[in-house]
């Protein structure tokens, strides 16, 4: 499955994303976040822990409420959080993207199948008979089309991250954003769930990615953005932001990277 | 002592019919209503409205600080006081009811807390409302994790239905009880109703252990 809405010129911005702000308690987290993420575009959230990358991610999916800033889908939607907030235009945001977790998060009490079609048959009310075939269709793309009659405790972590992969497409949300999708998965599974990414990244798809594989942001993404301090330190091409970096603070944290010892 | 066999053969009739009569039914009854009283005062409890979670926590504060005896006795021998006369039968369920409710209200708040926030977020991450990401998602998992505490308060409730005895209500140990008043045969009488007590609480625990094997198919061993 790739991409809806083929009308739209691929150059467009799909998200716009200005002044972004969030505090928890006297922590300010995010202090006036800017980004912004064309269609079909890859977009690589890196930056040290506590920098609040994963809460940039949050706050496009609604799971946390940013205290200000605004975010547009297209030109269509723009949520201004400056202002209370309805939960009718948190659905509506939050219908835009869909979200893979770095712990899965698949849910536990129902089988592969009923994980991905859960979505789409009680949120969106599509017919059954073609949430389940658009299931198998993905769950056979990666490479798991024997399991979907299994639960998630069945699984390798990589298989469920493919499955919360293939939760998050079947919603065909417009963007994925994916919240270091690979760091809770032991080294060795670590490379089949990038190249699913990476697959979906050449098809077309938009995707936000937070992460700390640094090769995939150079091989993958359009653009990276570095963070810390709840700022974003510096942005640019891939090449430039992990290979020759103006920053001062961008290049100690992609040495640490590179070179842990 | 000898026992006498003759009298536990005869009164097995009236004590069985007690259970099957009064026992059983009112702890069926009384479990169920007070389930779904504790699902509501524990969503009351875990709610953002201040009002709610206050009325939650000072009616579970009553039913567990005040004993089950009394509780019945207000509602049966106190409510004509001010005027409200409840029949015996009704009075028990309320009663009981209210008592599960209370109880089970912390077990289910506690087993709702224990499924991971990462939940909640998956489904509101696949558009779900609160209510349904509570209904479709996190309820089905906090079943699971509280068979075990409120297969005890079933087991604890079918033993105190013991208590509607004082209220006039035809159970199995009032029938024990009148059986053991003509016959002078108190010792016999009041075992014979220990075990079966103790029989339907087998039962029980083997209907429990069944549940959680059912449930417990989606977690790793």
């Amino acid at each position: 499955m790739s991409p809806t809405e083929p009308e739209l010129a691929d150059d467009s911005a799909l998200l716009t994303v200005r002044g972004l702000r969030k505090a928890f308690g006297s922590h300010e987290v995010l202090k006036s976040v800017d980004v912004d993420v064309r269609r079909g575009e890859v977009v690589a959230l890196i930056g040290p822990s506590g920098s609040g990358k994963t809460t940039v991610l949050r706050c496009l999916n609604g799971l946390e409420i940013p205290d200000a800033g605004i975010v547009d889908f297209l030109g269509q939607l723009a949520v201004d959080f400056s202002a209370p907030v309805s939960k009718k235009q948190l659905a509506a945001l939050r219908d835009r993207s869909a979200m893979v977790f770095q712990h899965y998060n698949l849910f536990p009490h129902k089988t592969v199948l009923e994980n991905i079609t859960e979505g789409p048959v009680q949120v969106q009310k599509r017919p059954k008979t073609e949430a389940i075939a658009q299931a198998r269709e993905l769950l056979a793309r990666v490479g798991l089309a024997e399991k979907e009659k299994s639960y998630p405790f069945e699984l390798s972590g990589g298989q469920q991250q493919r499955v919360g992969i293939v939760r998050a497409l079947a919603l065909r949300p417009q963007l994925l954003l994916f919240d270091e999708p690979t760091s809770a998965l032991d080294p060795e599974l670590v490379g089949d769930v990038l190249t699913v990414i990476k697959e979906l990244a050449d098809e077309g798809w938009t995707m936000v990615v937070v992460t700390h594989e640094l090769a995939f942001a150079r091989q993958v993404a359009d653009e990276v953005i570095f963070m810390d301090g709840g700022v974003v330190v510096e942005r640019g091409h891939p090449d430039t932001v992990l290979r020759a970096p103006r920053e001062e603070r961008t290049r100690q944290f992609v040495d640490r990277l590179l070179n842990p010892f | 002592m000898t026992i006498n066999w003759d009298l536990v053969w005869s009164s097995l009739g009236p004590i069985l019919m007690g259970a099957v009569t009064g026992t059983i039914p009112l702890a069926l009854a009384s479990f169920g209503l007070g389930l779904l009283l504790a699902l509501l005062v524990a969503l009351m409890r875990l709610s953002r409205n201040p009002v709610f979670s206050a009325v939650a926590r000072m009616f579970v504060s009553v039913i567990r600080g005040t004993p089950l005896l009394v509780q019945l006795f207000v509602i049966f021998y106190g409510l004509p006081s001010v005027g409200v006369t409840i029949d015996p039968w009704p009075s028990a369920i309320i009663a009981f009811s209210l008592n599960v409710g209370g109880y089970a209200a912390e077990v289910i708040r506690a087993a709702i807390l224990s499924v991971p926030k990462g939940q909640w977020e998956a489904g509101h991450t696949i558009g779900m409302s609160r209510r349904q990401t509570l209904g479709r998602i996190i309820l089905p998992q906090a079943a699971r994790v509280s068979v075990p505490p409120l297969s005890n308060t079933f087991i604890s409730l079918v033993k105190d239905t013991s208590l509607a005895s004082l209220i006039l209500v035809t159970e199995l140990f009032r029938q024990a009880q009148q059986v053991a008043a003509f016959s002078q045969e108190f010792m016999v009488l009041y075992l014979e109703a220990a075990v079966i007590y103790w029989i339907i609480c087998l039962v029980l625990a083997g209907g429990q252990s069944a549940l959680e094997k059912r449930l417990d198919r989606y977690v790793a061993h």
